[in-house]
């Protein structure tokens, strides 16, 4: 009973990890039709941002000695600003192009970046903590205890959820970005300002991405800078099992993937363990056959002869 | 004379293109040949092996319309099939214990291991193509990725066949700039008859209207499924020339960096013409080796590490807002001379 316990925390915490990348591209999806394979290095971008800009082994912690509030400020405030650049230096010009073609866009910007970034911190991986005392375990019961990072994730996780939906709901720029995300030309016909919706997309985007570098390096302690691909691939796959372009089917998926990690890692046996990967990129494979609109439904998604 | 009609002009100019490339090909290898340098004849077989891999990218690509990112899982299943035929015959069952008693004790020639090692991509391709080939546009894109990276894990950890993530070595370094030659004359013919094919023509008019080409009688899955096995083919092989280019493999090797250089070479090229394929190598390598002989510096000037990376992103960049359709423009190299147009129109643009 303990360990279901502990299990159910892991796999709640891990999903809710991959909700928020995965929302993160299905808000650019929704609007744009764009995959977004740089969003994990955006969460690299924020990671390295901690850390004094040098090619030097041990790192140096400039942001990251901030109080925290400052710090997650100036971390989200940084992401904001790539994802924004991102947009009007380089998906502005792609908006006609086809989703496909602005996937490979986006993992040319992603490559760039990447590499940028072993231009500037050189490619060795990096030891920089942050809030070191979030990686302790809290007693939650007799028997239970489970680590205080994962109870922090799924509460941040739900206060960012709770937000968006209030702010997608609740407020006019809201309401049109769904609009927008529904049927975009009918939604610029009625008066909507599709460049604005787009550029809010990549701020909300951009601004989940900095949230999660910091819980990502507050996880793991080590800059690297590929560190943003494998995660990358795991919001990718909540996104296409969700629905591509349905927000409630981005957190969907998200879950989905992580407890379905989860539960693949308590439940394989030891031989088979190391095929988690490879069984859940064939579950993607066996999803987009036989519910190609993902397990969310949306009217957008519904291709048009 | 040129303007003169004769079946042997008209058939020269039917094939001028690949000619042309053919040739081009022919004259770089001769020169790097001649200078003796090494270093360069090393950067030139990297190169025409990777062309193998482009040009195979284009077939399908170019002619379907289908972006896939899962190629690169046929070069990593020919690789390390030449590898369980040819590698290391002392050490094999050290290194891949779990291979069956037969591939233990006997090593093929090489051109035997590559052709084999294609033979077995294809037939993967057959069955990871009989569910992704269903899909259509961005679902289609998504699947062969989702293949590349299932394969990618599976290989990383079937180490018992595949050594794991650790590097399997030695291998014979047989692949020089004159047989990776042959190999690359040889995809590149196959693919302009591929897409002069009636084959050809079906996929394409897929790529162009879908529906429409439903109605008039093109089994798009069916078409889509051939090419993607054919392609996987020379992509197969274009894996076991890089075992024995390389000489050592790991599954990281060809890992989204590979996929990424790929795909950049094709998208800069241009996406749909066979030149645009060749071209673009060509155009990158040339890029990537100056850029990678100024990052480790020419007297007291050097560019920072990583350098070719951020060049090769950025020319990508550019080139997939500014030009889309590549520096070629999806054309096929044109007849430069004066003749009957309604001939030479089908040349000039197979889009």
């Amino acid at each position: 009973m303990d360990y279901a316990i502990q299990t159910i925390i892991s796999a709640l915490s891990l999903g809710s990890f991959y909700a928020l990348g995965a929302l993160g591209i299905g808000l650019l999806f929704s609007v744009l039709r764009l995959i977004n394979f740089a969003h994990g290095d955006f969460i690299t971008v924020g990671a390295y941002a901690l850390i004094v800009p040098s090619s030097a082994v041990t790192a140096t912690l400039l942001i990251g000695d901030f109080h925290p509030a400052l710090l997650v400020l100036c971390i989200v405030g940084i992401v904001v600003m790539l994802a924004i650049l991102s947009y009007f230096v380089v998906f502005q010009h792609a908006q006609k192009s086809s989703p496909a073609t602005m996937m490979i866009i986006s993992f040319a910007l992603g490559y760039t970046l990447q590499n940028i970034i072993v231009m500037i911190y050189g490619g060795r991986p990096k030891a920089a903590g942050i809030w070191s005392d979030l990686t302790g375990q809290v007693q939650i019961s007799s028997g239970v205890s489970v680590q205080l990072l994962q109870l922090v994730t799924i509460a941040v996780t739900w206060i960012l959820l709770i937000a968006l939906v209030l702010f997608l709901k609740r407020t006019r720029v809201g309401i049109q970005m769904r609009a927008a995300a529904e049927d975009f030309r009918m939604a610029r016909m009625l008066g909507v300002n599709g460049k604005n919706v787009i550029a809010l997309a990549f701020i909300l985007s951009g601004g989940l991405a900095g949230i999660m570098s910091l819980l990502f390096v507050t996880q793991t302690g080590v800059l690297k800078f590929s560190m943003g691909v494998p995660i990358m691939l795991f919001f990718f796959i909540a996104t296409v099992i969700g629905g591509m372009g349905s927000l409630v089917g981005s957190v969907v998926g998200g879950y989905s993937v992580g407890i379905v990690s989860v539960i693949l890692s308590a439940i394989l046996p030891e031989e088979l363990r190391g095929f988690r990967d490879t069984c859940v990129f064939i579950l993607v494979i066996i999803v987009l056959l036989a519910r190609p609109q993902g397990l969310v439904l949306t009217k957008a998604a519904k291709e048009r002869v | 004379m040129i303007e003169a009609n004769t079946p042997l002009l008209r058939m020269v100019r039917y094939f001028w293109p690949m000619v042309v490339l053919c040739i081009g090909l022919l004259i770089i290898v001769a020169a790097v040949d001649s200078t003796g340098d090494i270093i360069l004849a090393q950067t030139l077989t990297e190169g025409l092996v990777r062309m193998v891999m482009v040009v195979a990218l284009y077939m399908f690509i170019g002619n379907s319309g289908i972006i896939s990112f899962g190629h690169i899982a046929f070069v990593l299943i020919g690789a390390y099939a030449t590898a369980w035929q040819t590698c290391c015959p002392y050490t094999r069952d050290m290194f891949m214990p779990g291979l069956p008693t037969y591939l233990l004790n006997n090593s093929h020639h090489v051109v035997l291991a590559v052709f084999l090692a294609g033979l077995l991509a294809a037939f993967v391709a057959l069955i990871a193509g009989f569910a992704i080939m269903r899909l259509s546009g961005i679902a289609a894109s998504i699947g062969t990725f989702a293949f590349f990276m299932a394969l990618y894990a599976a290989y990383g950890r079937w180490s018992t066949w595949t050594s794991g993530g650790s590097t399997v070595s030695p291998m014979e370094e047989t692949t020089t700039p004159w047989s990776a030659l042959a190999y690359a004359v040889v995809t590149i013919v196959a693919a302009f008859f591929y897409a002069r094919s009636r084959w050809g023509l079906a996929l394409r008019a897929t790529r162009d209207d879908e529906i429409a080409s439903k109605a008039a009688g093109v089994n798009v899955f069916g078409q889509r499924l051939l090419s993607f096995v054919i392609t996987a083919f020379f992509c197969g092989m274009a894996g076991g020339l890089y075992a024995h280019f390389v000489a050592a493999i790991t599954v990281d090797s060809f890992y989204l960096k590979m996929v990424f250089i790929t795909l950049s070479m094709l998208v800069v090229g241009g996406m749909q013409s066979l030149t645009g394929a060749v071209v673009g190598v060509v155009v990158l390598s040339v890029v990537i080796d100056v850029l990678r002989r100024l990052e480790a510096g020419i007297g007291s000037f050097s560019l920072p590490t990583s350098s070719a990376e951020v060049g090769v992103g950025l020319i990508m960049l550019l080139i997939l807002l500014f030009r889309p359709s590549g520096i070629t423009g999806n054309a096929e190299i044109y007849w430069p001379f004066k003749g009957d147009i309604s001939s030479s129109g089908a040349m000039k643009r197979q889009s």
